[in-house]
């Protein structure tokens, strides 16, 4: 359950680059090839951000998918999961994006 | 339970030097040290309260990531190898540390960072090799992260141009996520777990570096189809080394050993 700290980092983050202002929305980038659970996170948030700038603010998760590149044929793929094959039979690929675990932005209240 | 992260406070993250006796509360998880990244911000102007948009692209792990570069310049600095061992609990992690410590002590000078959620019983086997050995007790943290480890070396100094070992809290999913600064992580799979583990754990067995297939002396006796598990394992990572051992009984520890004496110091 690695999603609570994340979640606690998450919060702290924000809480960080809030400077005071009280959040209303995060919005994180988490790539299928992340490890990380949305749902987890999601769960997690709302306990993580009790008593800060950031209760009650909503949690929008933009997931990305797994993008890489067989190093047999060159052909570029998408896969939800770390490991795949090419259809030209090949497993070895090179993987571009899927990874991403960010805080990609957060809303305040502008006072 | 603390409301930040769902801790009590009687399980929070320690250190014990099994040396010394020492212990030290890692409290770590609770500090607010993110660096400060450059933020654009634009105005909503709607009905109600106008807000504005802040644009981050910060790393979630990018704090982690930071201290364990700081760990590895550390480690470069003094010519130290550091291995993350990493395995689901019972996979002989520990067996295979103990044996390797008598084996090969004579010839590297090894010292372990131990990691477990609770008690000092894998250090205590350790220590009884006579090789140095500090605990790190995770409380309710299902993996080691960075800045345990940074409390961890500095309680341990580790002498300059030796090996250390890190057996990190047996655990298959959490650990393959949490950069320790350490060159290598070493995966240890046993043949009583099932030979669909590479599939079902995809993250660890694509970050590590070499495959320890431990407990191949129990192949007799368990449906463990050896075939299958390279097969898969190979799929998830095509350029993981594999070696085959019996940490109890020492088949194929040569092939482990090798691995480690090209790399150490």
């Amino acid at each position: 359950m690695h999603e609570l700290g994340i979640a606690q980092e998450i919060v702290s983050i924000v809480v960080e680059h809030a400077a005071g202002a009280r959040v209303v929305r995060v919005v994180l980038e988490i790539g299928k090839l992340a490890a990380v659970l949305p749902d987890a996170v999601r769960f997690c948030f709302d306990l993580c951000a009790e008593d800060t700038p950031l209760e009650g603010a909503s949690l929008v998760i933009i997931e990305t998918p797994g993008r890489a590149r067989c190093r047999a044929c060159g052909n570029e793929l998408t896969f939800d999961r770390p490991f795949g094959r090419c259809p030209c039979g090949e497993t070895d690929l090179e993987w571009l994006a899927g990874a991403e675990l960010k805080v990609k932005e957060f809303e305040i209240i502008d006072v | 339970m603390c409301k930040t992260c769902g801790c009590s406070d009687d399980s929070r993250p320690t250190l014990t030097n099994l040396e010394t006796g020492r212990v030290v509360a890692l409290d770590e998880r609770h500090d607010h040290d993110h660096g400060h990244d450059h933020v654009h911000s634009h105005r909503h102007d709607h009905a109600g309260p106008s807000t504005a948009t802040i644009a981050l692209e910060t790393a979630v792990l990018a704090k982690n990531d930071r201290l364990a570069d700081r760990n590895r310049g550390w480690l470069a600095d003094r010519g130290i190898l550091a291995l993350n061992l990493v395995s689901s609990p019972g996979a002989g992690k520990t067996t295979l540390l103990e044996r390797t410590i008598r084996d090969l002590g004579g010839e590297i000078s090894i010292s372990v960072v131990e990691g477990d959620q609770e008690t000092l019983n894998d250090a205590e086997r350790i220590q009884a090799t006579g090789c140095r050995v500090v605990q790190i007790n995770t409380g309710t943290g299902c993996h080691l992260d960075a800045a345990m480890l940074a409390k961890g070396l500095d309680e341990l100094d580790p002498p300059r141009g030796s090996v250390v070992l890190i057996e990190n809290v047996g655990n298959l999913v959490c650990p393959a996520l949490f950069d320790l600064g350490e060159r290598a992580k070493v995966v240890i799979a046993s043949v009583t777990e099932g030979d669909d583990k590479p599939l079902k754990y995809p993250h660890m067995f694509r970050a590590s570096s070499l495959l320890i297939l431990n407990k191949i002396d129990l192949l007799p006796h368990v449906s463990f189809d050896l075939a299958h598990f390279l097969k898969h394992a190979r799929a998830v990572n095509p350029a993981l080394r594999v070696v085959r051992v019996s940490a109890t009984r020492g088949d194929g520890l040569e092939g482990w050993y090798d691995w480690l004496r090209s790399r150490s110091p």
